[in-house]
C-alpha cells in the first residue's frame, strides 16, 4: 500500500489519462462512455491531446505530451530523491505552462496574438474550451509539480499539504484572480472613436459616477456618491440597532431573549429582496399604508418608497440582524472581571458602562459597522426592487451589462470602483478586528457575572430595539401575506392561486406526476446545483482552514491574503467577471451548470473557511501532530483525527453553503441561462414584471425550505452530541481549559 | 521491546523564523539508551529543538542523524521517533486502546495484532484493563501513562517528551518522573526530554543540555552541571547560587590560588587567567561559626524551613544566601558571625 500511495505514479497516470486518452476539449453534447477513449477519433474536437497532435496536425499539444514523459522518471522513483524531484518539478511545471499557453494562444478566431500568425501562418481553425481531458491533465501536472516541490523539502516534505496548497492556489487563481483581472483589463479596451487612454479616462471619470450636481440642484448625484451615502447611513443605523439588540440579549433580564436571537437567522434564510417586497406591499402605491391614507384622509402618498429612502429602509431591516450577530460576540467577549473591577473601584454602573464597557467594544463596533457597510455596498436585491431611478453601483453594473447599452467597458469601470471601495472597507475591517481587539481571549473561563446595564441605557435599548423587532416581523408577515391574496391593494380575496401557478402538480395520462407549475424547473435546478456546490464548498473551505491554521510554509501569507481578497469581491463584480472570462476558450463554461457551481463555491468559500478556522482553533494543535508522529500520513491524520472532531463544523459549513447558494442573487443573475435558471433570478424577474403574487409565493416556499433544512441539521447535529460519544465531544473543547496555554519554549 | 534505542546526532542544526533565530546552529551527540533533558527558561528554543528532532518543524540549516541515518528531510512519520505531548494529545473520540493502537494501524498492522500489542503496552505502563475507556474518563496521571504507552508501542528509535509533567500536581509529578526514568532504563530507550524544571532534570537525566537564548549554554551530566557550571547562568539555573567576585593570585598547574576577601582558597583553574574572577558559591557550602578566622558577617534575615534554616548574611562580598542543617544552633537576625567556604561548593566560572 505504502509503495503505491507514497509514489507519484498514480498522479502521473492521471495526467497521462488526461493527455493521451480522454477527449481534451469540452464535448457539446456531453461525454458518452464510448467517447471516453478519444484515440483514433476522426473528429479532432473529440480527440485526446495526443491524438490531436499525432493525427490532426495540432502541433501545439506536443509540448504537453513531452512534459508528461519528462515527469515519468520522477514518478517511477528512479534515482535519488533530488533527481526524482527535478523530473517532477520540471515535468509538472512545463506541462502546466504548456497547457495554459496553448489555451490562451488559440482563441475562437485562430491565434490570439498577431506575431503567432507571422510565425506559424494563419490558423483557419478555432479552439473550443477545455473539457474532461484538459482539466484532468492540468490537475495531474499541478499535483506532479507539488509532489516534486514536496520531495525537494518544501511544505516539510509533505505531499498532501503541497497538493492541497497547489489545488487551493490554482483554483483561486482560475476562479477569482483571473476573472477579476479580466474585468479590470476591460477598462483599458478602446471604444468606438476613442483610443485606449481616452476611453479609459472617459469611463473612469464619467460624471454619471462622480457627479455632485445634487448638492446644488434637485437632481441625482453620481452613482458613486449614491452608493457611498447609502452604505454610510445603512452601516450607522444597523450598527446602532444591532448594539441595542445585542445589549438586550446579553445584558438584561429581557424574557424573550431566545426569540430575539431567532432574528439573526432571518438574513441567512431569506432571499435578499424579500424585505423589499414587504416594503412595497406596505408603502408601495397600492400598499396598505397608502391605501389607508387615501381612504381615511384622501392623501396620495405617492411612490416615495422607490428611491433612497426605500432602499435604506430595506437595507436596515435586512442587515440589522447581521450587525446584531456580530455584536453579540463582541459584547459576550468582554470579560466580566473588567466590569467587576470597575465597580469595586467605586464606579457607578453608568460610569462602568461609558468608561469600561463601551471603549472595550469599540473595535467590535467598528467591525460591525464595516460588515454592514460592505453588505450594503454589495447588496443587489433591495436596490433592484426598490431603487427606481436611484442607482447604486451594483444595479448600474447590471444595467450596463444587461440593458440596451451592453457596455462592458462601463460595467468594468463601475466594477473596479466597487472593488476598490470593498477592498478599502475590508482592509479597514481587518485592522479593526486585528490589531486593536481588546476582547479578552485568554482561553481560561472568566468567572464573574456580566454587569447589568445602567437603567438609562437599558430603557433606551428597549425603546429602540423592541419596536424595530416588531416592525421586522410585520414586514415579513406582509411579505408573506401577499402570496395569499389575489391582487394586493385591489382585490383582497384570499387565494392559493399563486401557489398553484408556481407549484402545480398534475397527473399525466399514465398516472405519472407532472410538475406543471412555473417554479418547479428553477427550484429543482437550484436545489440540484446548491447540493452539488455545498460539499465542494465545505470541503475546500475546511481544507483551506486546516492548511492556513495548521501549516507553516512559504507563501502561506500570500495564500491567506488571496483567500481573504476573494471574500471582499462583491457578487456583482464576480458575476460580470465570470461572463467576461468564461465566455471564451480555454474555459468556455458560460451557460453551463459548471459556471454556476463554481460561482457558488467561490462566493461561499468564506463560510467554509470561517467555520473551519473557528472549529480548528478549538482543537488542540498537538492532536494532529501526535497523529503525525504516530506514523499517520497527513491525510490519515486529517481523516481519522481532525475530521471526526470537526463534525459539527462540517455540517454547519455544508448547510450554510447550501442555503446561501439557494438565496444568492447578485452574481448568479449574470450567469443563468434558459436551461439553468435559479430560483432567485426567477423571482426577481417576476418582481420586475410586477407579478408580486407568484414571487411571494415562491419566496415563502424558499423560506420554509431553508428553515426546514437548518432545523433538520440542528436536530441532527444536536442529537449526535447526545449520542454515545457525548463524553468525548464534551471533553474536546474542555481540554484547552484544563491545560492552560503556554509552556512552549 | 527490548532493543536499545538509537544514537541521535545533531550537526549544525538551526532554525530561523524570518529574522528571529529560534535555535542557533548547534552540535549535539546523544548516546543510545540514555535520557537527555533539554533544560532552559521559556523562549530559549528547547521545544523548537525537540520539534525539529520530531520532524514537526523543519530545520533551516544543519542535519539530524538517528542511528547514523540522515533524517533531516524526512517527514515526522518516516523518522521512527515518537513524542509525548505536553497536553498528551490523546484523541478524545477514540478509546484508550484505539489511541494506543493508532500508530500501529497507521504503520499498516492489522487491527487485531495492533490491539494485542497495544494491550501489552498498556500493561507495561500499569494500565491493564483500561483499554475500553475514553481518555476523558481517566485521571491526569493515567492519561499521561496512556500517552507514554501510545508512544512506546511503536518501539521508536528516539522517544521525545515535551514537558510531560507540567499538567500534573507536585506529588504526582515526582511519581511519574520516577516511572518514566525506570521505564527508560528497563527498556533501554533513547529519550530526549524537555523541561524547565531543574529538579526534574537533575532527577531523571543521564545528560542535561542547558539552553539559553537559542543556544547551548552547557551540556553534561547532572553532577557536572551542578558542581562545575561553566558560567553564572548555568550555575544559577541549576540551583541556588551566590555570585561573588574574587581574584586569582597565582595559577599552579591545574589549580588556582584565589583570594576572597580575607579567605584564600585553592580551586581548579578551569582555563582562567590570573586577575579578577567570577565565583559561584552554593548555599550549602557556606559554613557559619561564632569565632573569627573567616569573613566577618551579620545575619540579616533567617527563615525556618523545617528540615533546614535559610540565612541571608551581610558580608563585605555582598549579601550571601546560605542553608544550614537545623541541628546546628539557630542564629538570630543581627547576630555577628564568621563565614568560611567548603571548597567543593565554590567554582570559578566564566562570566
Amino acid at each position: 500500500m505504502s509503495m503505491l500511495t507514497r509514489s507519484s505514479f498514480p498522479i502521473w497516470l492521471l495526467a497521462c489519462l488526461g493527455t493521451l486518452v480522454l477527449p481534451w476539449n469540452m464535448q457539446q453534447d456531453g461525454v458518452r462512455l464510448a467517447g471516453l477513449i478519444a484515440l483514433g477519433q476522426p473528429d479532432p474536437e473529440a480527440s485526446s491531446a495526443f491524438w490531436q497532435a499525432l493525427a490532426h496536425g495540432r502541433f501545439w499539444f506536443w509540448p504537453v505530451v513531452a512534459a508528461l514523459f519528462l515527469a515519468l522518471p520522477g514518478a517511477l522513483k528512479a534515482g535519488s530523491r533530488a533527481r526524482q524531484a527535478g523530473f517532477l518539478v520540471w515535468g509538472g511545471g512545463l506541462g502546466l505552462a504548456a497547457i495554459v499557453l496553448q489555451g490562451l494562444a488559440i482563441g475562437i478566431q485562430g491565434w490570439s496574438w498577431g506575431w503567432m500568425n507571422a510565425l506559424f501562418g494563419e490558423l483557419p481553425d478555432r479552439q473550443f474550451g477545455m473539457g474532461l481531458g484538459g482539466s484532468l491533465a492540468a490537475l495531474g501536472f499541478l499535483l506532479l509539480l507539488t509532489d516534486g516541490l514536496a520531495l525537494r523539502g518544501w511544505f516539510k516534505g509533505d505531499r498532501f499539504v503541497a497538493g492541497a496548497v497547489g489545488v487551493l492556489a490554482g483554483s483561486i487563481l482560475v476562479f477569482t484572480a483571473w476573472p477579476v483581472g479580466t474585468v479590470l483589463s476591460q477598462i483599458l479596451t478602446p471604444r468606438e472613436d476613442l483610443g485606449i487612454l481616452a476611453a479609459t479616462g472617459a469611463r473612469l471619470l464619467d460624471s454619471k459616477i462622480w457627479g455632485l450636481s445634487c448638492v446644488s440642484a434637485p437632481v441625482g448625484c453620481g452613482v458613486f456618491w449614491n452608493t457611498l451615502m447609502l452604505a454610510f447611513s445603512t452601516a450607522t443605523l444597523t450598527t446602532l440597532l444591532g448594539l441595542c439588540f445585542a445589549l438586550i440579549v446579553t445584558r438584561s433580564g429581557f424574557r424573550a431573549k431566545r426569540a430575539l436571537r431567532l432574528l439573526t437567522v432571518l438574513p441567512i434564510i431569506t432571499p435578499p429582496f424579500v424585505i423589499g417586497l414587504g416594503l412595497i406591499l406596505i408603502f408601495g402605491r397600492s400598499g396598505v399604508i397608502n391605501q389607508m391614507f387615501d381612504a381615511v384622509f384622501g392623501i396620495e402618498l405617492g411612490r416615495w418608497i422607490y428611491g433612497y429612502g426605500g432602499v435604506l429602509l430595506a437595507q436596515v431591516f435586512s442587515f440589522t440582524p447581521i450587525a446584531f450577530l456580530v455584536l453579540i460576540g463582541v459584547v459576550e467577549g468582554i470579560s466580566p472581571a473588567m466590569e467587576e473591577a470597575s465597580q469595586t473601584l467605586r464606579a457607578s454602573r453608568m460610569r462602568t458602562f461609558t468608561a469600561v464597557t463601551l471603549p472595550l467594544m469599540l473595535p467590535g463596533l467598528a467591525n460591525a459597522w464595516l460588515v454592514s457597510f460592505v453588505e450594503s455596498l454589495a447588496d443587489f436585491g433591495n436596490p433592484i426592487v426598490l431603487g427606481g431611478s436611484f442607482g447604486v453601483l451594483s444595479t448600474e453594473i447590471f444595467f450596463a451589462v444587461v440593458g440596451a447599452q451592453q457596455d462592458f467597458g462601463r460595467a468594468a469601470a463601475l466594477a473596479a470602483i466597487m472593488l476598490a471601495v470593498a477592498l478599502l472597507a475590508f482592509t479597514l475591517q481587518r485592522v479593526a478586528v486585528g490589531s486593536r481587539s481588546y476582547v479578552s481571549m485568554t482561553g481560561k473561563g472568566d468567572s464573574g457575572l456580566p454587569t447589568p446595564l445602567p437603567r438609562l441605557v437599558r430603557n433606551l435599548a428597549y425603546a429602540v430595539a423592541l419596536p424595530w423587532a416588531v416592525l421586522t416581523i410585520v414586514v415579513y408577515a406582509m411579505a408573506l401575506a401577499g402570496g395569499f391574496v389575489r391582487v394586493w391593494g385591489r382585490d383582497w380575496t384570499p387565494t392559493l392561486s399563486h401557489f398553484t401557478r408556481a407549484f402545480a402538480l398534475e397527473r399525466g395520462p399514465e398516472g405519472d406526476l407532472i410538475f406543471s407549475g412555473g417554479a418547479w424547473h428553477s427550484l429543482f435546478t437550484t436545489i440540484e446545483l446548491a447540493a452539488i456546490a455545498a460539499p465542494i464548498t465545505a470541503g475546500l473551505g475546511l481544507l483551506a482552514a486546516w492548511v492556513l491554521s495548521r501549516q507553516r510554509f512559504r507563501g502561506r501569507t500570500a495564500l491567506e491574503f488571496a483567500l481573504m481578497l476573494t471574500f471582499a469581491v462583491p457578487g456583482t463584480v464576480i458575476g460580470v467577471a465570470y461572463i467576461l472570462t468564461f465566455n471564451l476558450p480555454p474555459l468556455e463554461i458560460t451557460g453551463t451548470a459548471i459556471i454556476l457551481v463554481a460561482c457558488f463555491v467561490f462566493r461561499n468559500l468564506p463560510v467554509g473557511v470561517r467555520s473551519g478556522i473557528a472549529a480548528m482553533s478549538q482543537l488542540d494543535k498537538s492532536l494532529d501532530e501526535a497523529a503525525i508522529t504516530l506514523r499517520a500520513s497527513t491525510f490519515r491524520a486529517l481523516r481519522t483525527v481532525v475530521l471526526p472532531l470537526l463534525k459539527p463544523a462540517i455540517v454547519t459549513a455544508l448547510v450554510y453553503s447550501f442555503v446561501r447558494a439557494m438565496t444568492t442573487v447578485s452574481a448568479v443573475i449574470f450567469l443563468v441561462s434558459a436551461e439553468y435558471e435559479m430560483a432567485t433570478v426567477f423571482i426577481i424577474n417576476r418582481v420586475i414584471n410586477g407579478d408580486y403574487g407568484l414571487a411571494i409565493a415562491y419566496c415563502a416556499a424558499l423560506i420554509v425550505l431553508m428553515m426546514a433544512a437548518i432545523g433538520l441539521i440542528n436536530l441532527l447535529v444536536g442529537r449526535r452530541r447526545l449520542g454515545r460519544r457525548s463524553a468525548a465531544l464534551a471533553a474536546a473543547p474542555a481540554a484547552p481549559a484544563t491545560t492552560p496555554a503556554g509552556g512552549r519554549a | 521491546m527490548s532493543k536499545t534505542g538509537a544514537e541521535l546526532r545533531l550537526q549544525g542544526l538551526g532554525k530561523r523564523y524570518g529574522a528571529v533565530q529560534a535555535v542557533k546552529p548547534l552540535d549535539l551527540a546523544i548516546k543510545g539508551g540514555t535520557l537527555t533533558t533539554l533544560l532552559g527558561p521559556s523562549g530559549c528554543g528547547k521545544t523548537t529543538l525537540l520539534r525539529m528532532i520530531a520532524g514537526l518543524e523543519q530545520a533551516t540549516e544543519g542535519r539530524i542523524f538517528i542511528g547514523g541515518r540522515d533524517v533531516t528531510l524526512l517527514s515526522a512519520g518516516e523518522r521512527n521517533v515518537s513524542m509525548v505531548f505536553q497536553s498528551y494529545a490523546l484523541f478524545p473520540h477514540m478509546s484508550v486502546l484505539d489511541n494506543v493502537a493508532y500508530g500501529l494501524v497507521s504503520s499498516g498492522l492489522r487491527k487485531r495484532e495492533a490491539h494485542a500489542r497495544a494491550e501489552a503496552a498498556l500493561e507495561t505502563v500499569g494500565l491493564k484493563g483500561f483499554g475500553t475507556r475514553l481518555p476523558s474518563e481517566m485521571s491526569g496521571g493515567q492519561q499521561q501513562r496512556v500517552a507514554v504507552a501510545r508512544a512506546l508501542v511503536l518501539e521508536p528509535d528516539v522517544l521525545l517528551f515535551d514537558e510531560p509533567l507540567s499538567n500534573l500536581d507536585t506529588r504526582l509529578r515526582r511519581t511519574m518522573r520516577e516511572e518514566i526514568r525506570a521505564l527508560q532504563q528497563r527498556l533501554g530507550l533513547t529519550v530526549v526530554y524537555v523541561t524547565h524544571d531543574q529538579s526534574e532534570a537533575l532527577a531523571v537525566s543521564d545528560m542535561i543540555v542547558v539552553m539559553r537564548n537559542a543556544e547551548i549554554a552547557q551540556a553534561g551530566t547532572p553532577h557536572e552541571l551542578y558542581a562545575r557550571p561553566d558560567n553564572v547562568f548555568v550555575a544559577t539555573f541549576m540551583g541556588e547560587a551566590n555570585h561573588v567576585r574574587g581574584r586569582i593570585e597565582r595559577i599552579d598547574g591545574p589549580m588556582a590560588d584565589v583570594t576572597l576577601d580575607a579567605l584564600r582558597l585553592t580551586l581548579p583553574q578551569r582555563g582562567l587567567a590570573a586577575g579578577p574572577v567570577d565565583l559561584v558559591i552554593r548555599p550549602e557550602a557556606i559554613r557559619i561559626s561564632d569565632a573569627g578566622g573567616g569573613i566577618a558577617a551579620t545575619v540579616a534575615r533567617e527563615t525556618y524551613m523545617g528540615s533546614h534554616t535559610e540565612y541571608h548574611l551581610a558580608t563585605p562580598l555582598g549579601e550571601l544566601f546560605c542553608v544550614a542543617p537545623d541541628r546546628l544552633r539557630r542564629r538570630q537576625a543581627g547576630e555577628a558571625v564568621s563565614v568560611t567556604f567548603d571548597p567543593e561548593g565554590v567554582v570559578a566560572v566564566h562570566p
